[in-house]
């Protein structure tokens, strides 16, 4: 074990990252997640890599699309609005199958919004993002510590599965300062990269592409094969925490900052002698829908939670995993509001009156 | 027996999908003679644009990669960034290179990247069916300028060999033509000296190519290719703009 340190979310992401074997970095600034470059530009000279302020978001997903031809591990980082300009980039790299590990530390939102933390941009990392028929893998963090061990493996699982992953974190989990132990570099087998372009020495000629024109039906054989890769993610890289779920009558779902809060608000509930418990999700794409629908079944469960630092994001996978067994409520902050654990406890309270019958 | 002339190894035995008279293939089948010779076909990588071009990784025994509209040149510097002991040939057309990907081109010119950029001007997009690119020249009735190109509406043609020669990093900047013969083996020649110059890490390198494309131009190939002498050339003027391989500082 590590010895014990104290980093901020930005640049401790940056430790993990290098962990993994990421030398390149391309991005582009903006605001809460600067500490990410500029940590980059010092670091990676010192682990012989590359760090390159491009010109624009734009610009630095396709320099990801390079680097990813070239079977290097690379990363870049924005936020909100800069992760929008990567979408198209973001699908062209799902077509054809390029590794990528992509840090979202997602701000207020619609437009240029605010630039506290949110988690508004759920829809687009979950549904795909850009154009097409596609998913990425979407890591959600909870803690420093957690974000940073999270590097390594969204690395080795953009390998493994060859697509795009999202980190998805907000601007609470940048800038926050934690103490954390470092991860290991990762033991995970990852396959032989024999589609990189190297120069065509001693083999055939490669191209990577996403444009599939001939024959007609090229295309969708294509998008079967990317949904057989995704439906092996779902089955298996479904990550969730399961916090006091074990005798719970009322689950929340929430992940991120937000499941934070609403760790605390579960105590204060708890002391009450009411039997509450959260799931946490940690991959939202893959979602964690068969341990919601299992509770979702258990009569012992009287009710859902879902709360969010957005107006209803997530509480569409929650209702979809619910299946209608029981009724699904909602508490969300938008436009870069935290909720604090007084309001979520009230919630909580409010669902419990309607669905417990307490012992006095 | 002397073989004075045969199809060059780097090119693989393909039919291409050009329309007759167009510049693309003779572009083409210089940069794989330029591959030979120099013997580097083991170690480049092209990058294609969005446009006719697309496909140009099929016509070659290289490795290639395809790029997003206008984005060739930052995957290239993503492929060159990684790996600097390869080659990479960045292909693009004037659309991809001059509209969308104007900011990719200038910032990529102004890091000074150890690439070879091609950019086939040929004042039209071709794959979507001849609309006006921004190297247009006025007058020139395009699908979306019917009634010819107005500057007061639509700007003026770009000139990118003049647009970068006011950059600093650069290291070699030509214009040529594929219109006739003596201007393709200009052309080929050019190629040649981009190439080198990337493999002796002098830097970011530049050939425009005016090219001809008889299909969307609406005339026949022997017409079109007298219409790059006399209108295209005459706008954009061909020859070379920096080389710093030919300045004192390299010799």
């Amino acid at each position: 074990m590590g010895e014990r340190i104290l980093m901020r979310g930005n640049e401790a992401l940056c430790e993990g990252a290098i962990i993994a074997g990421c030398k390149y970095y391309f991005g582009y600034p903006i605001t809460p997640q600067n500490e990410i470059p500029a940590y980059m530009a010092n670091r990676l000279p010192e682990v012989g890599g590359v760090f390159l302020q491009a010109e624009s978001e734009i610009a630095s997903i396709n320099m990801i699309w390079g680097a990813g031809c070239a079977g290097k591990r690379a990363m870049t980082s924005s936020s909100s609005p800069g992760i929008s300009l990567m979408q198209e980039g973001i699908s062209y790299l799902a077509g054809a199958e390029l590794p990528a590990v992509i840090v979202n530390m997602v701000r207020g939102g619609p437009g240029l919004g605010n630039i506290a933390p949110a988690q508004s941009d759920y829809f687009q990392s979950t549904r795909g993002g850009g154009h097409g028929d596609y998913y990425v893998i979407v890591l959600a963090p909870a803690t420093v510590e957690e974000l940073t061990h999270m590097m390594v493996d969204a690395f080795d699982l953009a390998d493994i599965y060859r697509t795009p992953v999202i980190v998805l974190g907000d601007g609470v989990l940048g800038q926050m300062t934690e103490p954390l132990v470092l991860p290991e570099p990762s033991t995970r087998v990852i396959p032989e990269k024999d589609y990189i372009l190297d120069g065509a020495k001693n083999r055939k000629p490669r191209t990577i592409k996403s444009l599939r024109l001939a024959p007609q039906q090229a295309l969708e054989d294509h998008n079967m094969e990317l949904k057989k890769k995704y439906e092996e993610i779902m089955k298996k890289e479904v990550r969730y925490e399961g916090y006091m779920i074990d005798d719970a009558e009322i689950i929340v779902v929430s992940f991120g900052t937000s499941s934070r809060v609403c760790k605390s608000s579960i105590q204060m509930v708890r002391e009450n002698g009411i039997k509450v418990g959260m799931i946490r999700p940690v991959t939202l794409w893959p979602f964690p829908s068969e341990i919601i629908s299992d509770l979702a079944k258990n009569t012992g469960v009287r009710a859902f939670l879902d709360v969010e630092m957005n107006y209803g994001q997530m509480i569409e996978d929650v209702k979809l995993s619910v299946n209608g067994e029981k009724e699904v409520h909602f508490y969300g902050r938008t436009g870069g509001m935290l909720p604090d654990e007084n309001e979520l406890y009230n919630k909580i309270m409010e669902v419990v009156n309607e669905y417990c019958i307490q012992e006095t | 027996m002397n073989i004075v002339y045969r199809r060059p190894e780097s090119l693989k035995k393909k039919t291409m999908h050009y329309c007759p008279g167009c510049g693309h293939s003779i572009i083409h089948k210089l940069i794989a003679s330029v591959i030979d010779e120099l013997q580097i076909r083991e170690d480049t990588i092209i990058v294609s644009p969005v446009g006719c071009s697309v496909l140009i990784y099929d016509y070659f025994e290289c490795d290639g990669t395809e790029s997003a509209h206008g984005r060739a040149q930052a995957v290239s510097t993503g492929l060159k960034r990684v790996q600097p002991d390869k080659l990479v040939i960045c292909y693009q057309g004037d659309g991809d290179l001059a509209a969308i990907g104007t900011s990719e081109t200038i910032h990529s010119a102004n890091r000074g990247e150890n690439f070879t950029v091609i950019f086939v001007n040929n004042a039209i997009y071709g794959m979507t069916g001849g609309q006006m690119a921004p190297t247009t020249l006025i007058g020139q009735k395009t699908q979306t300028s019917p009634f010819g190109r107005d500057p007061v509406l639509a700007g003026y043609p770009l000139k990118m060999c003049e647009l970068l020669n006011q950059l600093k990093a650069p290291a070699y900047i030509e214009r040529v033509s594929v219109h006739d013969v003596k201007n393709t083996i200009k052309t080929q020649k050019a190629i040649k000296k981009g190439l080198s110059y990337q493999m002796n890490g002098m830097g970011y390198s530049f050939i425009e190519v005016l090219s001809m494309c008889p299909t969307n131009w609406g005339t026949a190939p022997v017409q079109a290719a007298q219409w790059v002498k006399e209108h295209l050339a005459s706008y954009y003027p061909l020859g070379v703009f920096r080389d710093n391989g030919a300045s004192e500082e390299y010799k």
